[in-house]
């Protein structure tokens, strides 16, 4: 099983568009050209062996994107600006 | 949802469902590595597989006249939509497969008749006017409730129903134009495409399956947000836009009690047959044995491919 990333527009960042069955790299690329960029969707395109993708278990960690929440001072909305400040 | 102290691993069973709820009423996405409920994982294998299936073997009827097209316009379109048909397949095969369940047992599913299809492919296409009926009412029929769909709660389904809503329209199209250049041709023409209506309307409307007071699994795919919008609903919508399609070009919908409703803003109809859906759906249909056995067969003969295939993998990996 392969993912498949595609690139809908040079200069966009590469999508995931689903999953495609395929023995070698040469028959993932070229299924995955036959399923997902039938309609010309794709400029560039990436294919990756499912099990070489390591993902954050949502089960197991919910709290692992929370460190986040607690530095606001990384939004520029955090800070506060004399009035009458432009272009910033 | 804010912080949360406790790790879902830790919660029982029962405080996991209401979390999971919650997620679904604040319209949530779930995602394949997310916790949800046995049953909920189970509803959608089972609908999302029929789905594909119905993909797959809808290309039998089609597929049966490629060769036969009338022109070699007609053949290329006719190519490209069956080709189509087999993306939508296995843009839901692999859909469902984030549910933790292989291609392989889907088919075998299939194949002992565990798993279903659409009961309109059980019907046969008997003339090329049936490519036009398709096209229009059955992939017509198709849209109108996978439009609904692209808001489904299973977040790979539902992007594989953008994907696929988005390819359907052609497939409307080209059955409509069919239609409606056999509605403008020869007597004789006309008459093949008003048949082909005659046969493919009712069995269309039953397409949106049973009125939803007969369906069991309602309550739950809607609580879920599976289903978006009741079987009826989404029957009327087709019916609503689809009759003025027929009018425009001069074929008349076969149904006696059709009557625009001026209160409801909608159309009445008549009543459906649900025995003819009941006997289909149980394997009573004019082409049930005839469709799973054809599958079967090309899923056999295609078995030295697949062997040869990983093969040829073998050999280059151990280089």
């Amino acid at each position: 099983m392969w993912e498949v990333f595609i690139q809908t527009k040079k200069g966009l960042p590469f999508k995931h568009f689903g999953s495609v069955h395929a023995f070698d790299k040469e028959m993932a690329i070229q299924n995955a050209r036959d399923l997902y960029t039938r309609r010309g969707e794709g400029k560039g395109m990436w294919v990756v062996p499912a099990d070489a993708i390591v993902a954050v278990d949502p089960n197991n960690d919910a709290s692992f994107f929370e460190p986040a929440d607690d530095k606001i001072y990384r939004h520029p909305t955090f800070y506060e600006l004399p009035d009458g400040t432009k272009n910033m | 949802m804010g912080a949360r102290t406790r790790r879902i691993k830790d919660m029982g069973a029962e405080e996991l469902d209401v979390l999971f709820q919650e997620r679904i009423d604040a319209n949530d996405k779930i995602e394949p590595r997310d916790s949800m409920p046995e049953e909920y994982r189970k509803h959608l294998i089972r609908q999302m597989s029929q789905h594909a299936h119905s993909e797959v073997i809808g290309m039998q009827p089609e597929g049966n006249w490629i060769t036969r097209a009338p022109s070699l316009r007609a053949k290329k379109i006719l190519l490209a939509k069956v080709q189509d048909e087999a993306g939508h397949g296995l843009y839901l095969y692999s859909a469902t497969e984030t549910l933790g369940i292989s291609r392989e047992e889907l088919i075998e599913k299939l194949h002992q008749g565990k798993a279903k299809y659409a009961s309109i492919f059980n019907y046969p296409a008997l003339t090329w006017a049936d490519m036009g009926a398709i096209g229009w009412l059955v992939d017509g029929a198709a849209i109108t409730n996978q439009v609904s769909l692209q808001r489904t709660s299973y977040g790979p389904y539902a992007r594989a129903m953008v994907k696929i809503c988005k390819e359907e329209s052609f497939h409307q199209r080209q059955g409509y134009e069919i239609m409606t250049s056999m509605a403008n041709g020869t007597a004789e023409q006309k008459e093949m495409a008003q048949d082909a209506l005659n046969r493919f309307w009712w069995p269309s409307l039953m397409m949106f399956g049973p009125h939803d007071s007969d369906s069991p699994r309602t309550g739950n795919a809607m609580k879920w947000k599976i289903k978006r919008e009741f079987n009826d609903v989404l029957r009327k919508r087709f019916i609503d836009k689809t009759v003025s399609q027929a009018e425009l070009i001069g074929l008349t919908i076969p149904d006696k009690d059709l009557k625009w409703n001026e209160e409801n803003n909608s159309y009445d109809f008549g009543q459906i047959d649900w025995d003819e859906f009941w006997s289909v759906v149980k394997g009573g249909g004019p082409c049930n044995v005839k469709r799973l056995k054809h599958h079967k067969k090309a899923h056999k003969e295609g078995e030295w491919v697949r062997k040869a295939a990983a093969a040829y993998a073998q050999k280059h990996s151990s280089k």
